[in-house]
């Protein structure tokens, strides 16, 4: 049993690491090959000024104080620093933004969902409604987030919101479009038979959407809720730009640009990542836990 | 068996159904006349196409009719329903795949909004009743076709309707499944004498279950024949190998063949 367990773990374990490894390698050719010119420059230059050996430059490049690439290496102990050196609460470490940037996002991403099952729920009751509001919803998801951004935030900011509320409608724009597309589609999932069932039954339309339409939307709102949180971190760290906000993932990479500081941006970058991955992972956690209590086989 | 006097469960008058199509409309029943009297068992039974199951339809509320008259317990087709007349048994179960077999048969007693641990209580006896005690955590996909479809029937009756419907209920199944719920659905009938509308293209169904079968042909839809059974109400699956059961079935044949003529 133990032994079969870790068979299955190894070979799904195995293509991963085998990823990793080819991208580490090719992250290290490409730090060398993209810091070479400025480690000449601005580091050998001076230390040897009567030639070095590929040996200085290769160590050189990847330990630069602010390269154009980092290595791998320089991000993994700019991290460990920042969720070591430092308590939770100051802004050095990343776990701080981390927490300020989950926050928009859980709550952008609630609001989002609920937004967007009320307006597929309106558009699958109303055929008006599906004629109107449809092509809006579309069009607003083409409209680029980073040129709404700043205007909705001027606009919620001389309104008196602030805090997070700015940030999760960001979030929340993101978040509804693709939980609005999949229920609509899931609403409409019941068979003509399911649907005259209730009819014989003389439920109401209330009744045939809690019992009927939304239980068998479920499947199709899941995966979406997985695209609408990854989308809600998005949203949530653009807000985070233009407000020259003090805290979160979004206003690291912003001070991080300013002062050159391309480890920290990178260190930003694995962290939304690996947010983004953990807010996915709960989402389907929540999703396996879900079906399982409808009995799903 | 029957007081004379009282309101028949079914009465079609005159009643059409025309669809509407681009070269010529398509006549799927024409001039329908029945009357069905309560605590019948009643087939209607003919080809594809010969409008009986727009007929239970139209009966059921789930088709308009383009002229003439339908009332069910002396209402329309739509307040009956409203008032929850009658329960409809489908081709397919129609269970929902994320409900217990239990609350799949407590479905309507929830929609009337009926106390749960009463509507838990009824549902647990109609499970009972078509033989599926211990099944009631189970869900719809752990369950063959047969007992799938012994749960839909279960799920109509559990509400009591004075009529049941039910559209090609044993179409889908395997012949000894199909001979088995077909006694089952004969003892039922024996016991709470419900009034039946069933649908069926199979003769030895509709001559073994019913009191009356009504023979039906296509284009236009339309009764060619109305057969009161002659068979005593005690049946049998034996009853069957009788003379008189194959004469019934003759009969049904020969109308059916007729309508082909």
């Amino acid at each position: 049993m133990a032994m079969a367990e870790r068979a299955a773990l190894r070979e799904r374990a195995l293509p991963v690491l085998v990823v990793l490894a080819c991208v580490l390698l090719l992250w290290y050719g490409g730090a060398v090959g993209l810091n070479r010119a400025g480690a000449v420059e601005r580091v050998l230059a001076n230390s040897h000024p009567n030639g070095y050996s590929t040996a200085d430059l290769v160590s050189t490049t990847l330990n630069m104080e602010r390269p154009v690439l980092p290595a791998p290496h320089q991000v993994v102990a700019d991290l460990y620093s920042s969720l070591v050196d430092w308590p939770l609460d100051s802004p050095r470490n990343l776990l701080y933004h981390v927490a300020v940037t989950a926050q928009s996002t859980l709550v952008g991403f609630v609001l989002g969902t609920l937004l967007g099952i009320a307006l597929a729920a309106a558009i699958v009751h109303s055929r008006t409604l599906d004629r109107a509001l449809l092509p809006w919803i579309v069009a607003s998801q083409t409209v680029p987030v980073l040129a709404i951004a700043p205007i909705v935030l001027v606009i919620l900011g001389s309104l008196g919101f602030s805090g997070v509320a700015p940030k999760a409608t960001i979030a929340m724009y993101l978040c509804f479009f693709p939980v609005t597309v999949a229920m609509v589609q899931g609403l409409r999932a019941p068979q003509r038979i399911e649907t005259e069932l209730m009819h014989t039954y003389a439920a109401s339309r209330l009744q045939a959407f809690w019992l009927l339409r939304l239980p068998s939307a479920l499947p199709f709102l899941f995966p979406s809720l997985r695209v609408a949180i990854a989308a809600g971190v998005v949203g949530a760290m653009v807000a985070e730009l233009p407000t020259g906000a003090q805290a979160g993932l979004g206003a690291r990479l912003l001070t991080g640009s300013y002062y050159g500081n391309t480890v920290g941006i990178w260190s930003a970058l694995v962290m939304s990542a690996l947010l983004g991955l953990g807010l996915t992972a709960a989402v389907a956690g929540i999703e396996r836990l879900v079906l399982r209590s409808r009995g799903a086989r | 068996m029957n007081v004379p006097d009282r309101q028949p469960a079914v009465e079609v008058r005159r009643a059409s159904v025309v669809y509407p199509a681009p070269d010529a409309p398509v006549h799927a029943l024409s001039d329908i006349d029945l009357t069905i009297a309560q605590g019948e068992f009643v087939s209607l039974i003919g080809p594809s196409g010969c409008g009986k199951t727009t007929l239970l339809r139209v009966i059921a509320d789930l088709e308009p009719i383009s002229a003439g008259q339908v009332l069910v317990n002396g209402l329309t087709p739509h307040d009956a329903r409203l008032a929850r007349a009658y329960g409809y048994v489908f081709q397919a179960p129609a269970l929902f795949p994320w409900r217990t077999v239990l609350a799949n048969v407590m479905l309507p007693l929830q929609i009337q909004g009926r106390p749960k641990a009463e509507a838990e209580a009824v549902a647990r006896e109609q499970l009972g009743r078509v033989g599926l005690t211990g099944f009631e955590r189970k869900y719809p996909w752990q369950l063959s076709g047969g007992m799938q479809q012994r749960v839909s029937i279960a799920r109509a009756l559990g509400f009591e309707p004075k009529i049941l419907m039910m559209d090609e209920p044993f179409g889908a199944l395997d012949e000894i499944t199909r001979d088995d719920l077909n006694d089952q659905l004969q003892q039922l009938w024996q016991r709470e004498r419900r009034t039946v509308v069933f649908v069926t293209h199979s003769i030895a169904e509709a001559v073994y279950l019913s009191t009356r079968i009504v023979v039906m042909s296509p284009r236009p839809g339309r009764i060619l024949k109305v057969i009161q059974s002659t068979l005593p109400d005690q049946r049998t699956l034996d009853l069957r190998d009788t003379p008189e059961f194959m004469a019934l079935a003759h009969e049904v044949r020969e109308g059916l063949a007729h309508g082909h003529g």
